[in-house]
């Protein structure tokens, strides 16, 4: 059991890595180090610095989360490890 | 129908439905009162963490901080929404997963050690007060200016209300007067935003709106182009660039992101959570609930700044509009017509500048300057109220479990029963609400610069502590604790030293590598982290059974 929970464990840093990863490009290097290259490049009345460091790096953090919790669920459909769903019990509970 | 009688009756109406819910949700065990049972569904725990991390800084004056800081002003909208990244997937269901009532608990069981809890205690405590005087305080603003009621009268009943709901229904009654104070408090910000953006740019999403074009009566052209050739002209710097370092801005990201991730009042809300997957969806929900303000911040400050320029600069002071006047008279907007001549010169240079305006007017008065009709400023006050009053109730419940929970029932106390501990709770949370509102009333005049005392402390203390106990199964007592208290003696001396010591030193040439003492929080994380993994290394290894809950929490699902 333990070795599996290893294997699982490994596969949830990589998850990590990967998410972790694009967090860091978007909010350190496009937001702050880049901004002043990137704000050559414009969308309507951005400049695209500007764009991700005000706009652009709030919606990326957004997405990552709903990203990330997608694939914990494939992960942990894969391990077996799906958690009882208690409030929808307990709905049913009632219902019966 | 007049402003004033607008106002009672929305606040009034909001005041009530928070009462309603309060006597709904009465809490009848520890658990309840602690974490509302682990009962709360995610879609409700996400509305409650955004309106328990959204505060009156947030609302009232966020925009004006952006607005005067121009790009720069993105250290607090990355800041205030990136720690909900490392939240989500560093932090929040493995906490979940350990199943306990707070920070504390979990740094105490974690390091085996009495003395990590009582360093996370005083933590959670000194952050949770630094922060709650400054929402009592929003509480009494927002009562004088708009329904023109004393300020202290203003905290009192912002206490009374709190306390009731807080005292009644612990984590329960919190957590869903939260949910109500959420609806409130984003409808009345996006109310007024989706207004000027139409009035100015002809877009109804504001986000859009501000990299528009401008309405032709406005003179056309992007409005941000417009924005930076109107601030050169009067000698700022364009407000599309940056005026602080890279590394700096850089620095003060950080920490605002590592701090968010280590606040225990944001922390505790995913204990509130049913399961591990629950905990991760209810980060998701909380963080794209807290982005639609934030994200509209942005926008409403360019909005107003462009409003605020256009209107004042060069204008004949006696020709200005009424809620010139009013803003005029309680000091929040000051004139001196320096070089004589009636008309009003906003520029950059101090010696030539004759306006000052007070940041947060900008949200305040922003609807009045952009003429909304009277129900568009009475719906302010009634945002700025559920803003304050939902971030201070979250904060006063983290105070309250503290002492009741970790210094009395797992330290000095253990036998006490659960009946005992809850009249406890109840007892801290009423000695808490009276001390913040003393605060509220008889305010520090440090409130500004403790902020940056509160984020710093959290990221150079609970976040590396926290983060080791889940990533690194070898970390022990020994490296938490002295890493702790390295990362937070070094930041405090840093921050205490130009804030309180030297405040006049407080310069980019006497910075440490030019980091402010806003950014100097990353550093003791830094520093936190490398001696917590030196000092791991030559101290004897954790216990069995502490190394197999780590093991055991990093698996949802298996019993701890």
């Amino acid at each position: 059991m333990r070795e599996d929970d290893n294997k699982y464990w490994q596969e949830n840093i990589r998850i990590l890595k990967i998410l972790l990863g694009i967090w860091f490009v978007v909010s350190f290097l496009m937001s702050v180090i880049f901004v002043d290259q990137l704000d050559v490049i414009r969308i309507g009345g951005f400049k695209f610095g500007f764009w991700m460091a005000q706009q652009g790096s709030i919606y990326v953090y957004v997405i990552l989360i709903f990203v990330y919790l997608k694939m914990m669920d494939n992960l942990n459909h894969k391990y077996h490890h799906e958690e009882k769903d208690i409030l929808a019990e307990e709905k049913s509970d009632q219902a019966s | 129908m007049s402003l004033q009688l607008l106002t009672y009756i929305f606040v009034g109406i909001t005041f009530i439905v928070y009462i309603g819910i309060a006597i709904w949700s009465r809490a009848s065990s520890t658990q309840e009162f602690y974490i509302a049972g682990a009962h709360v569904p995610p879609l409700a725990n996400g509305l409650a963490t955004a309106a328990d991390w959204m505060s009156a800084a947030s609302f009232i004056s966020m925009a004006g901080i952006v607005s005067y800081m121009g790009r720069d002003g993105s250290v607090y909208l990355m800041g205030w929404t990136g720690g909900y990244v490392l939240l989500a997937l560093m932090i929040a269901p493995y906490l979940r997963d350990f199943g306990k009532f707070t920070v504390p608990d979990f740094i105490g069981d974690r390091y085996y050690s009495q003395l990590a809890r009582m360093v996370a205690v005083v933590c959670a405590i000194f952050v949770s007060f630094t922060y709650v005087a400054g929402q009592m305080r929003g509480v009494g603003v927002v009562f004088s200016r708009f329904l023109e009621v004393d300020i202290n009268l203003g905290v009192l009943i912002g206490m009374t209300i709190v306390f009731f709901y807080a005292v009644l229904g612990g984590m329960k009654g919190i957590t869903y007067t939260q949910v109500a104070q959420y609806c409130v408090l984003i409808f009345a910000y996006m109310v007024p935003a989706v207004f000027i953006s139409i009035l100015m740019t002809g877009n109804v999403i504001p986000q859009i709106g501000f990299g528009s074009e401008l309405n032709e009566s406005m003179g056309g052209g992007y409005l941000l182009d417009r924005l930076d050739g109107l601030h050169q002209e009067l000698g700022f710097a364009a407000y599309t660039a940056g005026v602080r370092s890279s590394l700096d801005v850089l620095f003060i990201t950080a920490a605002l992101i590592m701090g968010t991730a280590g606040l225990p009042h944001v922390i505790i809300r995913f204990f509130t959570v049913p399961s591990v997957r629950a905990a991760r969806k209810s980060a998701g929900y909380a963080l794209f609930f807290i982005a639609i303000l934030y994200t509209t911040a942005p926008a409403i400050a360019a909005f107003a700044r462009t409003n605020l320029i256009n209107t004042v600069n060069n204008a004949v002071y006696t020709e200005m509009p009424v809620w010139f006047r009013t803003w005029e008279n309680i000091n929040l907007i000051t004139f001196d017509d320096k070089n004589g001549d009636g008309r009003i010169q906003y520029v950059a240079d101090p010696g030539i500048n004759e306006l000052n305006v007070d940041r947060d007017i900008i949200v305040l008065a922003n609807p009045e300057i952009a003429q909304l009709p009277n129900w568009v400023i009475a719906l302010i006050a009634a945002g700025g109220l559920a803003a304050a009053l939902s971030t201070a109730a979250g904060l006063l419940l983290v105070i309250s479990t503290s002492i009741s929970h970790d210094l009395l029932k797992r330290n000095l106390m253990p036998n006490i029963s659960e009946k005992q501990e809850l009249k406890f709770a109840r007892i801290a949370i009423f000695f808490a609400v009276c001390i913040a509102g003393y605060f509220g009333i008889n305010p520090p005049g440090f409130v500004a610069q403790v902020v940056a005392f509160a984020f710093g402390l959290a990221a150079s203390s609970f976040f590396p502590a926290i983060v080791l106990g889940i990533f690194s199964v070898r970390m022990n007592k020994e490296g938490a604790v002295s890493g702790m208290i390295a990362g937070i003696v070094f930041t405090a001396t840093y921050i205490i030293y130009f804030k309180f010591i030297n405040p006049a030193a407080d310069t980019a040439e006497n910075w440490w590598f030019g980091i402010s003492p806003e950014g100097i929080g990353t550093v003791g994380m830094l520093l936190n982290f490398i001696i917590s993994v030196v000092v791991c290394r030559f101290t004897p290894a954790p216990p069995q059974d502490v190394v197999d809950m780590v093991l055991d929490i990093r698996v949802p699902g298996k019993p701890s």
